[in-house]
């Protein structure tokens, strides 16, 4: 019995609880070009997406996951018996900031947020949504934070480039706040 | 009153001056320096008069604010208008530009759909992100400040009588409120002061209200469109739960069309 490649990798991704790259689809299909690979995953991508689903193949950082459409999400929660992952505001500056703006110093986030930043760091850091990426030849050495492989995965970005450029937020007129606290 | 509240927030120099220049409408490229110095060192001494310890951001900027104006109102000699001299306000309208948006940033994220909040994958490691939990306050200071200052001027708009005659203090005030709220589970912000009569008792249920946020027996929601604050109680299985919380928070009243804005804790030695 032959399995058609697009079968395999459908199951791969039925089973996987993490975003499959098509490297690592390769890997376990016995090198089946990355290429190929790739166009399948396009295909599964349009079929879920045709068939109106619950759930859809979702390309986030940088592999393909299964997710619920957002409209099941109270469904789920009570499911789940939880509450929805909640983000405080400072935290959401705090991780706007390092990612437009990474590899970036604490002093720099504190400076455009105008408030210490100590607390909020530690937090993210501990939640793995930033890392430390290095050090800055200053003096003391301070330390370069930048976003994680995580950080794409809950806010649902194939990759940092995906992030819309702080000036086309701008023109999409989301400057305009009404109802807006500040 | 000795009492001396220390309070981080997640708010600093920049919100609150933002805050100034969306209340008052005014163009943020020509901004009306000497009013909105003005009312931000007001509210310096507002929040100075709780006792409320102030990050020294809040300093700099005032610092940064009377220089700015001092600047104004010296003549620039322009020698054949050669060296064009910059307008001094740059010196504060470029960080409030990109303060600015960093937020409208922060809430595009927030509008993604956001895993385990909007979106779900098979067999997610069910570990909540719940980032917040332990210390959200959740209300904007200056919003609130705005409020209390209507409180306050109500009571001074009275014929000027105030007995001093405090018997109170914060730990009695806190016990009224937490009673007042177990009944009602949720009351107006302005409900909360009725009973005060003097400046004083004013600012120790302001104070006592701080502190039960800051505890995290209450929540302090602002409605987006009418702009009113309502304080809501935190029932005690709820607490017990914190975090984990289960039915109960999906029993919580709907707060979509409230902005939750948190007062962000960030521990005590956040530095």
């Amino acid at each position: 019995m032959t399995v058609s490649l697009k079968s395999i990798i459908e199951g791969l991704l039925f089973v996987s609880d993490i975003p499959l790259t098509p490297a690592k689809i390769s890997n376990v299909t016995d090198g089946v070009s990355k290429d190929r690979v790739q166009k399948t995953l396009d295909e599964l991508v349009a079929e879920y997406e045709e068939l109106n689903r619950a759930f859809v193949l979702t390309y986030v950082a940088g592999g393909y996951q299964f997710r619920s459409r957002a409209e099941l999400s109270s469904y789920i929660l009570q499911l789940k018996k939880k509450a929805p992952a909640r983000i405080s505001r400072a935290a959401l500056e705090t991780l706007a900031v390092i990612a437009y703006r990474q590899p970036v110093l604490r002093a720099e986030i504190e400076k455009i947020r105008g408030v210490d930043v100590g607390g909020t760091l530690k937090t993210l850091l501990e939640k793995d949504l930033i890392r430390i990426v290095g050090r800055k030849d200053l003096p003391g050495r301070p330390m370069l934070y930048g976003t994680t492989k995580k950080f794409l995965e809950i806010f649902g970005l194939p990759s940092l480039e995906a992030l819309p450029t702080l000036e086309e937020m701008d023109s999409m007129g989301m400057n305009t706040d009404e109802g807006r606290l500040f | 009153m000795s009492l001396s509240v220390k309070l981080e927030i997640y708010e600093g120099p920049l919100d609150l001056l933002l805050h100034l220049i969306k209340k008052h409408e005014v163009d943020i490229y020509d901004i009306p320096i000497a009013l909105i110095t003005t009312q931000y060192l007001e509210y310096l001494k507002l929040i100075e008069s709780f006792n409320i310890e102030l990050a020294g951001e809040f300093l700099l900027m005032a610092a940064t604010l009377t220089q700015i104006k001092s600047k104004m109102l010296l003549p620039v000699l322009n020698e054949d208008g050669d060296d064009e001299e910059e307008d001094p306000r740059m010196a504060i309208v470029l960080p409030l530009l990109e303060h600015m948006k960093i937020k409208d940033a922060a809430e595009a994220l927030e509008r993604r759909e956001i895993l385990d909040r909007d979106v779900f994958s098979r067999t997610t490691s069910l570990e909540d992100i719940g980032i917040e939990e332990e210390e959200l306050i959740s209300v904007s200071l200056f919003d609130l400040l705005d409020s209390f200052r209507k409180i306050i001027s109500r009571i001074e708009d009275k014929t000027h009588m105030e007995i001093i005659l405090e018997t109170k203090n914060i730990e009695d005030r806190i016990s009224e409120i937490i009673d007042l709220l177990k009944l009602m589970r949720e009351a107006a912000f302005e409900k909360l002061f009725i009973k005060d009569r003097s400046r004083g008792e004013l600012i120790l249920t302001f104070l006592a209200l701080l502190e039960l946020a800051r505890i995290g027996l209450i929540r302090i929601f602002q409605n987006q469109t009418t702009r009113d604050i309502k304080v809501h109680y935190v029932e005690e299985s709820e607490l017990a739960e914190a975090g984990e919380s289960e039915e109960e928070k999906l029993l919580e009243p709907d707060h979509t069309n409230d902005k939750i804005i948190e007062l962000k804790r960030n521990g005590d030695q956040a530095g």
